[in-house]
């Protein structure tokens, strides 16, 4: 289906004579899934761009619900967003903190501090894409009394981009300018049109922090400003006591801005121990009613869950496991650095032996004998929000074809069983870091590569090494000193764009920029970069989907990387809590709802 | 005497100096960085991370910070967390009255376990009590402490339901409510931990009481007719304690170090888990400073033990 006769099908249901039932349907016969196609609907205006999967709040009161304890297997260690490094400490921070508005787990926005979601038709967000208008919700305080107005969020535009307070956040707030236009309204101004508009002051980045405490420790001295460890906020709970990487208490906020929350009258988050005995705490002996992040092998979570006291959810998110073929080589050094761009990998710059890597792995061995629910098998490197999915791509576990494919490309198998071609021969450094799901991923691959001629030597790092950005150690990822590596890239908000730029050239990963980059496979592709620019500014939503799918196809397709498993995250609760959760926003991003049955 | 401390005392100062080089040094040639997790997130610039480094004064030549370290450290300033932007001192306050309580205790009753059977044992050595004790103590120190805390939750908190295996610091109950919770979370872990080293200590007590109890002044203790609980506690258990008193002094820092392993299984926020975790966050400050507090504690303990020498065995004398 092109472009066109989407966008008429769209104009049919906005002119009211195709139903939306009627175009899902439609659309679903050439291939789109149902969540894409109301997605389209969402984004070009058809229907509500707010959520719809919001689930039902039934109590009719605020508190009467006793204590909620949920349990972390890493603990919380300080309580400003604006330096939360980890996502163990904003999930702390978003107890006590909003922000404007939250992503839904459809990838939609919900308000929170906002009175409304910004859009075309009520004239909040440009048609020229240069800034968007947030119109606060009237009567929020915090809570020590102190009414929440339009200044706070200025001051946390100020706060975050202010480099004397090393925030985790400028990121996000450096290249914009707000505006305040009365005590309600702010205005956030781009320098450029900029499609997604939703970052700044939103979810997990966009907690908002109260100005008249925190006014006099912006700058040298913000790292002492009690208010780091003594929250005052506008959120369901108040803060009672804290002590870093053990245990957070908070009460019932008799003040909420939302009617009937929170349910619970106390709040402790105990952190500490392992994943497997968080899972066991609350699916097994019920003494905790909620775990966070189960990275619990799917074996032992599915026997834990048998006793019958807790279950397991299983949230979509855009987070990724997926291999590499290095497109430079890793065995010449040039100007003092391996894997320089001015190097091509010997084996892997020959499409025949990417596309044999590619028939080498078994995504659905993976997903159903070592992931489980934690994993499911995808050709795609952009999965979610499912309107982001490509159809395009498909993959194929066959070691056959793999070897089809290498004898016409002319490989050929030595003595040793191994094949070459010239003086290349088929033998690569696999690496990783060191945790079991990998080691097993790693020794499947291994097996199946054998059988057709390709010899794979097997790395491990320790996951703090890997995963730095020590510039002094060979062993970390962005260095990618080894022909393949392994790893999952996580996507942090439910827009692709970020999440794409891990391909463009200027991004390349290489000494010059201390291996800062984001590039860390060093491809490089003139279409790749001229559509991410186009997708950068482009403010048609479809047409700019349509860009992003190709972002993902340019890549996939060129097979320099092997998506194996899209990573949903894996909680835990007592059968009888009722939660909202999201793979798109912090666990907590909507701990108001949270309830537990009778 | 007064010399002798003195002397001692002055001997220690290089000591502390030369530990703390060494493990600044170690710490800062160790890979890593307090920041990892912020390397896989696309959301943070790089220049952002390269800002916090230079404002925790990372990219400082490793001896500018120590000595920075070091004078602050004499100040009394112990420094500040990386990762939670507290003062160090403070941090350590909070964790150490759990840990004494549950370390302290599982030490008082190792030492109950102990010494009672480890002397009775040896009075009655090749007895059926002293087989049924040294095959107990063998079993009970050959068996790691993070197995026997797996094998109590498995009976005492999944199988029978008893007793939680989260140890909560914020429990919400007052007078004997509170002293009953705290007293069924508490159990697992001292348990583990008490029977442990009381495990060891039994052996050691009843080996030293043994080498004792075959001398020549004992069988005089007891042909001048004194009775036999005489003997054993004024002549043989005064000298046999002599071996214990260092093992059980050389045990005491441990005591403030926490025990990392059990602590991690119950979730004990001790000086154990604090250390874990900060090696694992590569929060230089904390370790540091937990590891020197553990080094003086060692030094002081020892000298604790010579002098304690003194008292237990006129003898040995310092002057």
């Amino acid at each position: 289906m092109t472009e066109d006769e989407l966008r008429s099908l769209i104009g049919r249901v906005k002119r009211g004579t195709l139903s939306r039932r009627g175009f899902v349907k439609r659309v679903a016969a050439v291939g789109l899934t149902a969540p894409m196609a109301t997605q389209l609907l969402a984004v070009t205006g058809a229907a509500p761009a707010a959520a719809q999967s919001m689930p039902a709040y039934r109590p009719t009161r605020r508190g009467g619900g006793g204590p909620l304890k949920i349990l972390y297997w890493q603990a919380a260690t300080l309580l400003n967003p604006h330096f939360a490094n980890g996502s163990t400490n904003q999930e702390a921070a978003r107890i006590f903190y909003e922000p404007l508005a939250g992503w839904a787990a459809d990838g939609t926005l919900v308000p929170i501090l906002a009175a409304e979601i910004p859009s075309r038709e009520a004239g909040t967000l440009a048609a020229d894409g240069k800034s968007v208008t947030w119109k606060l919700k009237q009567g929020v305080t915090w809570h020590d009394g102190t009414p929440f107005t339009a200044d706070d969020v200025v001051f946390n535009w100020e706060y975050a981009r202010n480099p004397a307070n090393a925030t985790v956040t400028s990121g996000s707030y450096k290249d914009i300018n707000v505006v305040k236009v009365d005590a309600h309204t702010v205005r956030v101004e781009f320098q450029k049109p900029t499609p997604f508009w939703a970052d700044a002051f939103v979810a997990t980045r966009g907690m908002l922090i109260p100005k008249h405490l925190f006014q006099n420790f912006a700058g040298a001295n913000s790292r002492d400003a009690p208010t780091n460890l003594r929250p005052v906020g506008t959120g369901p709970y108040r803060f009672v006591s804290f002590a870093p990487g053990d245990l957070l208490r908070g009460e019932l906020n008799p003040n909420y801005h939302r009617e009937n929350r929170p349910y619970f009258d106390t709040i402790e988050i105990k952190g500490g121990g392992d994943a497997v005995s968080a899972a066991r705490a609350v699916l097994q002996t019920a003494d905790f009613d909620f775990a966070w992040n189960l990275q619990v092998e799917e074996e032992v979570l599915a026997r834990l869950e048998a006793s019958g006291r807790g279950k397991v959810n299983v949230v979509d998110s855009g987070n990724i496991e997926f291999i590499q073929l290095n497109v430079t080589d890793p065995n010449t050094e040039v100007d003092g650095e391996r894997s320089s761009i001015r190097t091509t990998h010997p084996a892997f710059s020959d499409p025949a032996v990417r596309q044999a890597m590619n028939f080498l792995c078994d995504k659905n061995s993976l997903q159903q004998f070592i992931y489980g629910r934690a994993g499911k098998a995808t050709p795609n490197f952009l999965n979610n929000p499912p309107r982001y999915r490509s159809e395009a791509m498909r993959s194929e576990f066959s070691i056959q074809k793999a070897n089809e494919v290498l004898d016409a490309a002319g490989w050929v198998r030595g003595r040793d069983g191994i094949r070459a071609k010239g003086n290349v021969r088929l033998r690569f450094v696999y690496q990783t870091s060191v945790n079991a799901p990998r080691q097993r991923t790693q020794a499947l691959i291994k097996q199946a590569a054998q059988r057709a001629g390709i010899d794979l030597e097997l790395k491990s790092v320790v996951a703090t090494v890997f995963f730095s950005s020590d510039v002094a150690n060979p062993d970390t990822y962005p260095k990618f000193y080894a022909d393949m590596q392994m790893y999952t890239t996580t996507m942090t908000e439910a827009d692709p764009q970020t999440f794409m730029n891990q391909y463009v050239s200027w991004e390349v990963s290489q000494k010059s920029n201390n291996w800062q980059g984001r590039n860390v496979l060093r491809f490089r592709n003139e279409e790749y970069d001229r559509v991410f620019r186009e997708a950068d500014g482009e403010m048609d939503p479809v047409k700019r989907t349509a860009q992003l799918i190709r972002l993902n196809d340019i890549v996939c397709g060129s097979h320099h990387i092997i998506p194996l498993l899209s990573r949903p995250n894996v909680s835990g609760q007592i059968n009888a809590m009722r939660t909202n959760l999201s793979g798109w926003d912090n666990y907590h991003w909507m701990i108001a709802d949270w309830y537990k049955e009778a | 005497m007064a010399n002798y401390l003195l002397r001692r005392l002055l001997i220690a100062i290089p000591s502390l100096l030369g530990i703390s080089v060494i493990l600044f040094v170690v710490l800062a040639l160790a890979p890593g960085d307090p920041f990892g997790e912020l390397t896989t997130n696309p959301a943070i610039p790089p220049e952002v991370r390269a800002n916090l480094r230079a404002s925790l004064g990372l990219d400082d030549p490793i001896h500018l910070r120590y000595i920075s370290w070091l004078t602050a450290m004499m100040k009394g300033d112990w420094g500040y967390s990386f990762v939670s932007r507290i003062p160090v001192d403070q941090l350590i306050l909070q964790r150490l009255p759990t840990t004494l309580a549950v370390i302290g205790i599982s030490q008082i009753v190792a030492l109950a376990i102990a010494l009672p059977v480890g002397v009775y044992a040896a009075t009655r050595p090749y007895s059926i009590f002293d087989q049924v004790a040294n095959t107990l103590a063998f079993v009970g120190f050959s068996l790691p402490t993070f197995f026997t805390g797996l094998v109590f939750i498995l009976i005492f908190s999944i199988t029978l339901d008893w007793l939680p295996f989260v140890y909560r610091t914020g429990i919400d109950a007052s007078g004997w409510r509170w002293w009953w919770e705290q007293f069924r979370q508490s159990i697992m872990p001292i348990m583990v931990l008490g029977l442990f080293q009381g495990a060891t200590w039994t052996r050691f007590v009843r080996s030293a009481v043994l080498d004792v109890i075959r001398l020549d002044y004992v069988t005089t203790a007891r042909s001048k007719g004194l009775t036999e609980g005489t003997v054993t506690m004024k002549h043989v258990v005064r000298n046999a304690m002599i071996p214990v008193v260092t093992l059980v002094a050389l045990q005491m820092p441990a005591v403030f170090g926490g025990a990392i392993v059990t602590e991690q299984i119950f979730r004990v926020p001790g000086i154990g888990s604090l250390l874990i975790t900060s090696i694992l966050a590569n929060d230089t400050p904390v370790i540091m400073a937990v590891t020197f507090v553990f080094a003086a504690l060692v030094i002081f303990f020892n000298l604790l033990a010579d002098i304690l020498y003194g008292w237990l065995d006129p003898r040995i004398s310092y002057s």
